[in-house]
C-alpha cells in the first residue's frame, strides 16, 4: 500500500527538475496509504499502521471471510441436510476469547510507545522510537529551539514566533486567481499567502489555540494533529528532517470555510530561516518573502 | 364517567380509521408506525447524503451554490457562501436523521415494539399509552429538525451547520441564529421519546415474561433490546443536560462552555460523548439480536453459546460507558488519560469477537438455506467485521493522530452503522415482513435489492479508507485535486445504492400488489421463537391465554 503511494509521489517529484524547494507533504492522485513521513513521530505512525495494524486487521478480515465461505459451501442445506445440535464447546469459546486478547496485547505494546512519543516534548535526553517501534527508542531529539504559536480563526491561521519580537502574521488560503498569479506551482486549496516557515532539523514546539470556535492544526507528513480550542493552549512538537513544502488542513468543523483554511509549512535550511526571520522582524512578512528560495 | 368506563370496555373492539393509529395503544400498530416513519426519514436522510456525494463527485463547488440560491434565494457570491454553509447543514441533518430518526425508530421502536412482547409471550407493552406518546413525539421532533433548515444559523446563513455532535462554541457563539435552538429542541423531544420507550421496554421485559420464561431462556432479540434501552436510559439524560446547557449558554447568558466566563468547550465534548459512545451501541445492539435469530433460523440450529452471546452484549454495553474520550484524542487530553482510553477501547473488541465467532459457530454444522434475510445477515457479519477492525485501528491514539477527523473515520462508522446497523434493519425487515403483514415479498427482487445495496455501499465507503489515510479531512465541501479519483468512485457507489433503494421500494410495492399468503411460519423448522406460533399477521391482541415455556 505504502509502496504504491511512494511510487506515485516519486513519479510526481520526477516531473519537476531538482531545485531549491520541492513539494513534499501533500496527497498524491489515487493515493491509498498514509502520506510520507519527515519526522520521527510520523515514522512511528507509519510503521505502527502499515507494519502491524494493517497486517493484523487484514488477517482477521481474511480469516472471517474464508471461514464464512467455507461454511457456506460445507454446511449449506444440500451439502449437509441434517443440522447438528451442538450449542456449546467450552474449549473453543475460551480460545476465541483469549486469542483476541493476545492480539490486542501485541498491538498495545507498540501503541503505547508511539503514543508516549507524540505526547512528550523532547528534553534533549529522552530517546524516541522513530521507525523502530519495538525498541526502547534510539532516536535522539534535541530540546525545542523554536516555539510557534498557531491560532485558529474563522477562517485562517495566525502564526506567532514567540521567541522573536515582531514576528507574527496571518496566513490565508489563496483563491484560484491569486494562486495562479502568485504561486502557480502549489496545489489548489493548500497554498496560502504566507507559509509557516520552519528551519530543518530543528525541534519545534507548537502551541495551538483559537479565538472563536474550535479548529484543529494538522500536518499529515509530520504526524501531528491537535485541536485549537478557545481558552486553552494545546501543545505538540515536530522535528522535520527534510526541506520542502508541507501541507495540512483544518481538522475540526469550524463553520462555512472549514475546508478553506489550510496549513502550509515551508521547511527551509537553518541559514535561510535565520535570514528570513530577521527580514520579517525588520520589514514584515510580505517583504521577507523575497529572501526565501523559490518553490518549484 | 360513564363514557370513560365504556371507552375502556370498548378498547377491545378495535378502533378503526385514523383513530386506530393516532390513538393507538397497540404495540404492533405502534411498531408499524415506527417502521413507516423510519422508511420516510431514511429516504430523506439518504437524499441529503445524495446531494453531498453529488457535490463531492468532483473537486470544486458544483451544486451547493445552486441549491442555496434555489432554496434560500441567495445570489452571486452570497450563493457560494450560503452553499458552503448548506453543505454543513446537510452533513448535520444527515447524521441526526439517520441516528435519531431512522435507525433508532426502526430497530427499537419498530422491531422492538413489534417483537419484544411477542417473543417474551406478553399480550402488549407494559405501558401502552406511554408507548403511544413515545411514538408521537418523534414526528414533532422531526418537524423541528426540518424547520431548523429554514431559520438563520450561522450569521447570514440558514440551518444548523454544527455537525451531529453540536460542539460548542460553534453551536453557541458560532451560530447565533435560532436554527440551532430548533435542532436542540428536536433532540430534546427525540430524547424524551427514547427515554419513555426505554422505561416501557425495561418494565415489559422484567415483568411480563410468560410463565417459565426465565431471563436465561429469553430470546436474544429481547435481550439486545434490554441492554440497548438501559444504555439509552443512562446516557440520554446526560445528553439532555448537555444540550440544555447549550441552550442556556445560547439564550440566557450562562457560560458553561465558554472560557470567557470560566467555562470549557472540552466539557461539552465529554458530556456529549458520554452519551454519544453508548449511542453507537444503541444503534448496533438490536441488529446483533436480529442477526442472531436469522443465523439460527436459517442454519436450523439453536444459537451457539447463548449465554456467551447474552453476556457479550452486557459487556459491550457496560464497557461502552467508559470509553467515550476515544473520540477526543486530539483535544489535548493528557498522556495518561489517552493511555486509559486506548486500553479500555480495545477491550470492546473481545466481546465483539465473541459475537462474530458465535454466529459463525451457529452456522457451523448447520443446514443453511440462503433465503433473503440470511443474505442480509451474512452481509452484516462481513461488513461489521470490516468496521470492527478499523475500529481497533482507531482505538490506538497513536494511530488515530493521523486518522482523527479524516474520511477513515467516516468509512469506519459507516461500515458499522450505514452498512452494519442498516443491514440489520433490512435483515429484520425481510425476516419479519411475512409475519408483520401476512404476505410474502418476491425473494428474487429482494435478493436483487441486497446485491445492489451490498455492492453500492461498499463502493461508497471502501475508498473512503484510502481518502482518510491520505489525509482528507471530513465535513469538507471541497478537497485538493489529489483526492478526486476515490471521491468519484465513492459517488458512483452512491448511484448504485440509489438503484438499490428503488429496488427496495419495488419489492414493497410488488409484495403489496401480489399479496402472496405467507402462512404462519414461512421459514420452517429453524424458526423456533414465539412469533412463529401465531398467525401472520398476528391477531390484534395475542396471548390472551399466556403461553407456558418449558
Amino acid at each position: 500500500m505504502l509502496s504504491i503511494a511512494t511510487g506515485l509521489l516519486a513519479f510526481t517529484a520526477a516531473l519537476f527538475p531538482s531545485a531549491a524547494l520541492t513539494q513534499e507533504g501533500q496527497p498524491a492522485d489515487r493515493q491509498i496509504g498514509l502520506q510520507d513521513s519527515v519526522t520521527p513521530i510520523m515514522d512511528s505512525i507509519i510503521v505502527f499502521h502499515n507494519g502491524i495494524l494493517m497486517w493484523i486487521i487484514s488477517a482477521i478480515v481474511l480469516f472471517v471471510t474464508l471461514l464464512m465461505i467455507y461454511i457456506m459451501f460445507r454446511y449449506n442445506a444440500r451439502a449437509n441436510p441434517t443440522p447438528s445440535k451442538t450449542t456449546h464447546n467450552v474449549a473453543i469459546e475460551i480460545l476465541w476469547t483469549v486469542a483476541p486478547i493476545v492480539i490486542l496485547i501485541v498491538i498495545a505494546v507498540p501503541s503505547f510507545g508511539v503514543l508516549a512519543d507524540q505526547e512528550t516534548i523532547p528534553d534533549g535526553e529522552r530517546k524516541y522510537l522513530g521507525a523502530n517501534i519495538f525498541s526502547f527508542g534510539d532516536v535522539e531529539m534535541p530540546a525545542p529551539e523554536l516555539t510557534i504559536k498557531a491560532t485558529g480563526v474563522q477562517w485562517n491561521w495566525e502564526y506567532d514566533y514567540v521567541d522573536y519580537d515582531g514576528a507574527d502574521y496571518s496566513s490565508f488560503m489563496l483563491n484560484d486567481e491569486e494562486r495562479l498569479a502568485e504561486k502557480p506551482s502549489e496545489p489548489r486549496l493548500l497554498a496560502t499567502d504566507f507559509d509557516l516557515v520552519i528551519p530543518v532539523d530543528t525541534t519545534v514546539r507548537v502551541q495551538v489555540t483559537a479565538t472563536d470556535v474550535i479548529h484543529a492544526f494538522a500536518v499529515p507528513s509530520f504526524g501531528i494533529k491537535i485541536d485549537a480550542v478557545p481558552g486553552r493552549l494545546n501543545e505538540t512538537w515536530f522535528n522535520a528532517r527534510k526541506t520542502g513544502m508541507f501541507y495540512g488542513q483544518c481538522s475540526e468543523l469550524c463553520g462555512k470555510d472549514h475546508a478553506f483554511m489550510p496549513i502550509s509549512v515551508r521547511v527551509v535550511s537553518k541559514e535561510e530561516f535565520a535570514t528570513w526571520i530577521e527580514a520579517v522582524q525588520a520589514n514584515g512578512v510580505a517583504e521577507a518573502a523575497s529572501v526565501l528560495s523559490p518553490i518549484i | 364517567m360513564s363514557e370513560a368506563t365504556s371507552a375502556n370496555h370498548d378498547s377491545h373492539a378495535n378502533p378503526t380509521g385514523w383513530r386506530r393509529y393516532v390513538y393507538s395503544t397497540n404495540h404492533k400498530d405502534i411498531g408499524t408506525m415506527y417502521l413507516v416513519f423510519a422508511i420516510i426519514t431514511g429516504i430523506i436522510g439518504g437524499a441529503l447524503s445524495g446531494f453531498m456525494r453529488w457535490e463531492l463527485a468532483e473537486p470544486g463547488i458544483q451544486i451547493f451554490h445552486g441549491l442555496a440560491s434555489m432554496v434560500y434565494g441567495f445570489e452571486g457570491d452570497a450563493a457560494i457562501d450560503g452553499g458552503k454553509q448548506m453543505f454543513n447543514v446537510f452533513t448535520t441533518a444527515h447524521g441526526l436523521i439517520m441516528v435519531f430518526f431512522m435507525v433508532m425508530p426502526a430497530l427499537i421502536g419498530g422491531f422492538g415494539n413489534w417483537f419484544v412482547p411477542i417473543m417474551i409471550g406478553a399480550p402488549d407493552m407494559a405501558f401502552p399509552r406511554m408507548n403511544n406518546i413515545s411514538f408521537w413525539l418523534l414526528p414533532f421532533a422531526f418537524a423541528l429538525l426540518l424547520m431548523s433548515l429554514f431559520f438563520e444559523g450561522a450569521p447570514g446563513a440558514y440551518g444548523a451547520g454544527v455537525g451531529w455532535t453540536v460542539y460548542a462554541p460553534l453551536s453557541t457563539t458560532g451560530s447565533p441564529g435560532p436554527a440551532v435552538d430548533f435542532a436542540i429542541l428536536s433532540l430534546h423531544l427525540a430524547g424524551a421519546s427514547s427515554i419513555l420507550g426505554a422505561i416501557n421496554f425495561i418494565t415489559t421485559i422484567f415483568n411480563m415474561r410468560a410463565p417459565g420464561m426465565t431471563m436465561h431462556k429469553m430470546p436474544l432479540f429481547p435481550w439486545s433490546i434490554l441492554v440497548t434501552v438501559f444504555l439509552l436510559l443512562l446516557s440520554l439524560p446526560v445528553l439532555a443536560g448537555a444540550i440544555t446547557m447549550l441552550l442556556t449558554d445560547r439564550n440566557f447568558g450562562t457560560t458553561f462552555f465558554s472560557p470567557e466566563g470560566g467555562g470549557d468547550p472540552i466539557l461539552y465534548q465529554h458530556l456529549f460523548w458520554f452519551f454519544g459512545h453508548p449511542e453507537v451501541y444503541v444503534l448496533i445492539l438490536p441488529a446483533f439480536g436480529i442477526v442472531s435469530h436469522i443465523v439460527s433460523t436459517f442454519s436450523k440450529k439453536p444459537i451457539f453459546g447463548y449465554l456467551g452471546m447474552v453476556y457479550a452484549m452486557i459487556a459491550i454495553g457496560f464497557v461502552g460507558f467508559v470509553v467515550w474520550a476515544h473520540h477526543m484524542y486530539t483535544t489535548g487530553l493528557s498522556l495518561d488519560v489517552q493511555r486509559y482510553f486506548v486500553a479500555a477501547t480495545m477491550v470492546i473488541a473481545v466481546p465483539t469477537g465473541v459475537k462474530i465467532f458465535s454466529w459463525l459457530a451457529t452456522m457451523w454444522g448447520g443446514s443453511i438455506t440462503f433465503r433473503t434475510p440470511m443474505l442480509w445477515a451474512l452481509g452484516f457479519i462481513f461488513l461489521f467485521t470490516i468496521g470492527g477492525v478499523t475500529g481497533v485501528v482507531l482505538a490506538n491514539a497513536g494511530a488515530d493522530r493521523a486518522l482523527h477527523d479524516t474520511y477513515y473515520v467516516v468509512a469506519h462508522f459507516h461500515y458499522t452503522m450505514s452498512l452494519g446497523a442498516t443491514f440489520g434493519v433490512f435483515a429484520g425487515w425481510y425476516y419479519w415482513y411475512p409475519k408483520m403483514f401476512g404476505h410474502m415479498y418476491s425473494e428474487f427482487w429482494a435478493n436483487i435489492h441486497f446485491w445492489l445495496m451490498f455492492v453500492g455501499v461498499n463502493t461508497i465507503f471502501f475508498p473512503q479508507h484510502f481518502l482518510g489515510l491520505a489525509g482528507m479531512p471530513r465535513r469538507y465541501i471541497d478537497y485538493p485535486d489529489a483526492y478526486a479519483f476515490w471521491n468519484n468512485v465513492s459517488s458512483i457507489g452512491y448511484l448504485i445504492t440509489l438503484v438499490g433503494v428503488v429496488a427496495f421500494l419495488w419489492v414493497m410495492l410488488e409484495a403489496w400488489m401480489k399479496k402472496r399468503v405467507a402462512g404462519d411460519n414461512p421459514w420452517g423448522e429453524g424458526a423456533t421463537t414465539l412469533e412463529w406460533t401465531l398467525s401472520s399477521p398476528p391477531p390484534f391482541h395475542q396471548f390472551e391465554t399466556l403461553p407456558r415455556i418449558k
